[in-house]
């Protein structure tokens, strides 16, 4: 078990720059998630770490011990991979065993480690099968097995969720995070999915475009982003993104018509434009002044939540969450008012905008 | 010739096209035609040397039947003969002087008859020489020839297997400086045949000091480009990640290739070790260059020079042509719709 | 095994432990020989770092390739390049384009008698008829056979594979099963006598010789041209076919505006393959013929191979140069060929 750090790392392909510069450190049994949309070089990052990817520039170390140009089976770090790679050839045996026989320890002390771990993933029974002979989900773990028998200094999951079924998804989701709190490594944890993030992750690492957008705790995350990307990439239903115009310091106006809102504008100029990010949570029916009048389009009931997808002339559609039952209709008109408390809003360039910056 | 769809169509109203019919004469005339020869290869091989030599040969083995007659030490042949007065009986033959034949009757030996050989015709009866292939196991050096075969078909495979995997791993896993110019290596080899360089590769065994022995027959062909490019091409659908998460085991590189890779390409190893079989076991040209004493003669070479010698033994010929046809009819029924599905595929043989 | 009631399962289970037991043993060896190589290539690995572990995979094949191919072919060069008798090169004295010159001093290219080194031009002659004729055949059979195959038969596999069985015989036994048929008493001169015809001695006409060269080499290789070209004719959608089935067209034209231009790649590779095979033919018909009657049948290929190694005086240089001359041609033809698959793929 270890931390590790990594110092302006860098990777291109040729002319074309993929991670432009990233750094991070990694605290010992910490689960890191990497989140972000396909294509923002979070599986890079992994695979860099791992040892499988060469970087062009920058460190890493482990346990601050240099890495960078130590290769991949060296560096004593285990991964799961999307696809499992387990060995189609062994048995679920020797997938668990093939690591320590390649490490040289004794037959008896692998025995032990495989029972262990295969008692832990409830695999016990399957240990003479081979891959083709199991379902998804077994396959899944095994493939987590082969990791946990190898006491690794840091786990490395790249998306190891992605091919289960949703229900399977959750589950799994559940029995990873026991297994973090039994077994203590440091994970390192790739998904596109925010949930997962969220839900597993001690702190999660944003990418987009080759570069770190935020590093938090989800909960930092989803109250405080950094930015317009953030705001938008964490938490589900997305948060309401709403163009707005400073109508004099403290105060916004949303679209043409909307009244006055109340949010801290810091150094924003009066006349400038701006994003107003609030969720759909934090919406709420207005009964008298309204912040907004809308219409509804689109009505979800989901028994313990309402949502509604309403518009208003000029916006991009406004989600709207109600706890319990709300009982309109599509078309009847929706004032609605936005909790001061939780606003955000993002300046033009989609950086956050706090009181007192 | 014709769409599948409109042969459907002839089945469900019973027409028969011309061409269905056509088609299948084509397919007898054919199946006569390829099967023939070697049909009556086989059983050639089981006729004595005189039946070989009977003109107009008879279909089936056939010898002619021997009697045991009393008076007589040696058994005497059978003919059917037909006496002056017309009667035909079954008379053995005592001796020939000229063109009348001293017979005897075996039934009843006191009784001797003298018949014009043009009145004979002999009794025959099926029976298969089977000593056409156990005398030349004594006679010849025919076990030493099929042994070296076996010993350079074997060895060579395995050298190519070995080598062509190890070859194809490094061009299909890895990037490295060069695998342009090694690549083209593998096709430049593709282009020359074995007939073009037969003089230097003989200077080059020789200098290895290698001149009549099996390895000299063994060696140059054991790198085969189509061999590397065969397992190429089966290498580079294995998924990358399994390469990589047994690298993450901390495996060797050695290890991946030879516990990881070399396991998942056996269906690719297995066309390629049935190729490298069919060209060890008849390579000819190349043997008959560089093999030149009897004793490491394969069985091609041993063949050839046996045709080559005994003109008037084909009985022996015959018999060992079938041993040599032996293995590969083997592989051919085991294995050709395997052998068929690698030449449709890589257009190669 | 061991749950077997007791009858089976007193004979089963020593069988099952005895071979557990052998497995155990073969894996055990198998493990022993594994650790024996692993350990080395491990330590190697150590030593030149992982990167370069690439080059000793590809060592042992390029080396093979190197002594046995590319050495030679330089060595090819020398030799044509110098005269003598020794098999040398250091020895042999150079010459300069001697060789070529002596093999090419011809009165008329047309006519190989007036050359010096008249059996070169014969070989290439013959072979030249040979390829011509054998190309032909070789590929209206295939195609015939092909095209039959690939309609909806009874039997397919087992005809198929009565077509292809000879692609497996070697050479030599091809050409003496034919031989066996066609010598002077052979079953084909005993049909022709039993339909009134006369015996026809097959290797003494130097027409026939050429023509049953050109049969047997078709015989034995068909089957592979065959399959090739199968498997073109089944990469062909079978909606096309029930496309023109709905337009009414007539079978021939289905052949000839669909079925022949979707087969043409693969056709192509067939006349490639077939033409150079047919310019390095050698052991069927030095076999069948021995290259005669005369030097009837004699090809290229096997007036190099006598030439260095079966005539009295081995002349190594004149064979080089031979071969050099033959490798040009294959080169040439088989530039073609991957011209072709480049732009087919």
């Amino acid at each position: 078990m270890a931390g590790l750090t990594l110092r302006d790392v860098r990777k291109a392909y040729g002319t074309v720059a993929v991670i432009h510069g990233v750094d991070l450190a990694i605290a010992d049994g910490e689960f890191i998630v990497f989140v972000g949309p396909s294509g923002c070089g979070k599986s890079t990052l992994l695979r860099i770490i791992a040892g499988l990817e060469d970087v062009t520039g920058g460190e890493i170390a482990i346990d601050g011990h240099d890495v960078t140009r130590v290769p991949a089976s060296d560096r004593g770090l285990a991964m799961v991979f999307q696809s499992y790679a387990l060995y189609p050839h062994m048995t679920v045996y020797q997938n668990m065993a093939f690591a320590l026989e390649n490490m040289g320890l004794a037959r008896a002390e692998i025995d032990a480690r495989v029972r262990r771990a295969a008692g832990m993933l409830r695999l016990s029974d399957y240990l003479e099968r081979k891959p083709k002979a199991l379902s998804g989900g077994q396959r899944q773990r095994v493939a987590i097995g082969r990791a946990i028998v190898r006491d690794p200094k840091i786990f490395l999951l790249d998306e190891p969720l992605s091919n289960l079924d949703a229900e399977l998804r959750v589950a799994t989701r559940k029995e990873l995070a026991a297994l973090h709190a039994e077994i203590g490594g440091t994970m390192i944890y790739v998904t596109h999915d925010q949930v997962e993030a969220m839900t597993m992750a001690d702190r999660i690492v944003v990418l987009r475009g080759g570069r770190i957008e935020q590093v938090g705790t989800p909960l930092d995350l989803y109250n405080r982003p950094d930015n317009l990307f953030v705001a938008g990439f964490i938490g589900s239903p997305r948060m309401n993104l709403l163009p707005v115009q400073v109508v004099s310091p403290g105060l916004v106006r949303v679209g043409e018509a909307g009244e006055p809102i109340k949010v801290a504008t810091g150094p924003l100029a009066t006349g400038a434009s701006a994003t107003l990010g609030v969720r759909p949570e934090h919406i709420t029916l207005a009964d008298g002044a309204a912040d907004l009048t809308t219409t509804i389009d689109i009505v979800e009931q989901l028994g313990g939540d309402t949502y509604f997808y309403a518009s208003a002339p000029g916006l991009p559609q406004i989600t709207v969450r109600q706890n319990g039952q709300a009982l309109r209709g599509r078309g009847e008109t929706l004032p609605v008012r936005f909790e001061p408390a939780h606003l955000h809003l993002f300046d033009a360039e989609g950086a956050a905008v706090r009181p007192g910056v | 010739m014709k769409p599948i769809q409109l042969l459907r169509a002839r089945r469900r109203n019973g027409h028969w096209h011309w061409t269905d019919i056509a088609a299948y004469a084509y397919l007898g005339l054919g199946v006569v035609l390829m099967f023939g020869p070697v049909m009556w290869l086989v059983l050639s091989s089981f006729k004595t040397q005189a039946s070989l030599l009977e003109f107009p040969p008879s279909l089936l083995p056939l010898s002619q039947q021997e009697v045991r007659v009393e008076g007589f030490p040696q058994p005497l042949p059978l003919f059917a003969a037909t006496l002056d007065n017309g009667e035909r009986r079954e008379l053995a033959q005592i001796r020939r002087i000229g063109l009348i034949a001293q017979m005897v009757d075996p039934a009843d030996p006191k009784r001797q008859y003298r018949v014009p050989t043009a009145r004979l015709a002999p009794v025959r009866h099926l029976s298969f020489v089977t000593s056409n292939y156990t005398e030349p196991l004594q006679k010849f050096a025919f076990t030493r020839y099929l042994w070296n075969s076996v010993f350079v078909t074997t060895i060579a495979t395995l050298i190519t297997l070995l080598i062509n995997s190890m070859a194809a791993y490094a061009l299909s896993i890895y990037e490295f400086r060069g695998k342009t110019i090694a690549m083209l290596m593998v096709i430049g080899t593709l282009m020359i045949p074995i007939t073009i360089i037969l003089v230097p590769v003989y200077l080059v065994i020789t200098k290895l000091g290698l001149v009549n022995s099996l390895w000299a027959v063994i060696l140059p062909g054991a790198a085969t480009p189509t061999g590397v490019f065969l397992l190429r091409q089966y290498m580079l659908t294995l998924p990358r990640d399994l390469i990589e998460a047994a690298r993450m085991d901390k495996a060797s590189e050695w290890q991946i290739y030879w516990r990881i890779v070399m396991p998942l390409a056996a269906p690719a190893l297995a066309v390629l070790a049935i190729f490298s079989i069919m060209w060890r076991w008849n390579e000819f040209l190349w043997p008959l260059a560089v093999l030149t004493r009897s004793e490491s003669f394969t069985l091609q070479i041993g063949l050839n020079a046996f045709q080559g010698e005994l003109q008037t033994q084909w009985n022996y010929l015959l018999a060992m042509t079938v041993v040599s046809l032996v293995p590969v009819a083997l592989v051919f029924v085991f294995l050709q719709r395997f052998i068929a599905t690698g030449i449709a595929n890589t257009g190669m043989k | 095994m061991i749950d077997l009631p007791d009858g089976i399962g007193l004979q089963a289970v020593p069988t099952a432990s005895r071979l557990a037991r052998l497995r155990r043993s073969g894996a055990t060896i198998l493990g022993a020989v594994l650790r024996l190589i692993d350990r080395p290539m491990g330590l190697l690995q150590r030593l030149i770092g992982e990167r370069r572990m690439v080059y000793v995979f590809l060592l042992p094949n390029l080396a093979f390739f190197s002594l046995f191919v590319f050495v030679p072919l330089a060595i090819d060069l020398a030799y044509s390049l110098t005269g003598g008798e020794s098999l040398f090169p250091s020895q042999r004295p150079y010459v300069g384009t001697e060789q070529y010159a002596y093999l090419f001093d011809c009165g008329s290219f047309f006519d190989p008698a007036s050359c010096r080194v008249d059996h070169f031009w014969r070989g290439v002659a013959n072979t030249m008829r040979f390829t011509v004729f054998q190309l032909v055949s070789m590929v209206t059979f295939s195609l015939v056979t092909a095209l039959v195959l690939n309609m909806r038969i009874r039997g397919r596999g087992f005809f198929r594979a009565v077509y292809f069985f000879p692609v497996l015989l070697s050479p030599v036994v091809v050409a003496l099963v034919w031989k066996w048929i066609l010598q002077r008493d052979g079953l084909l001169n005993a049909g022709l006598t039993m339909i009134g015809g006369q015996k026809i001695l097959f290797f003494v006409d130097p027409g026939w010789a050429m023509f049953w060269s050109v049969f047997v080499s078709v015989w034995a290789h068909m089957g592979f041209y065959t399959l090739i070209l199968l498997a073109g004719l089944q990469a062909i959608p079978a909606d096309l076919y029930e496309a023109a089935q709905m337009d009414a067209t007539p079978r021939w034209r289905v052949l000839v505006r669909i079925t022949l231009p979707l087969l043409w790649p693969n056709l192509i590779v067939v006349i490639v393959l077939a033409m150079i095979r047919g310019v390095q033919t050698f052991d069927e018909v030095f076999v069948l013929t021995g290259g005669g009657p005369g030097t009837a049948t004699l090809m290229i290929v096997q007036y190099i191979y006598e030439t260095a190694f079966a005539s009295q005086v081995q002349n190594f240089g004149l064979a080089a140069a031979a071969s050099i001359v033959l490798g040009v041609v294959l080169f040439l033809l088989t530039l073609a060929q991957l011209s072709r698959t480049r732009s087919a793929s």
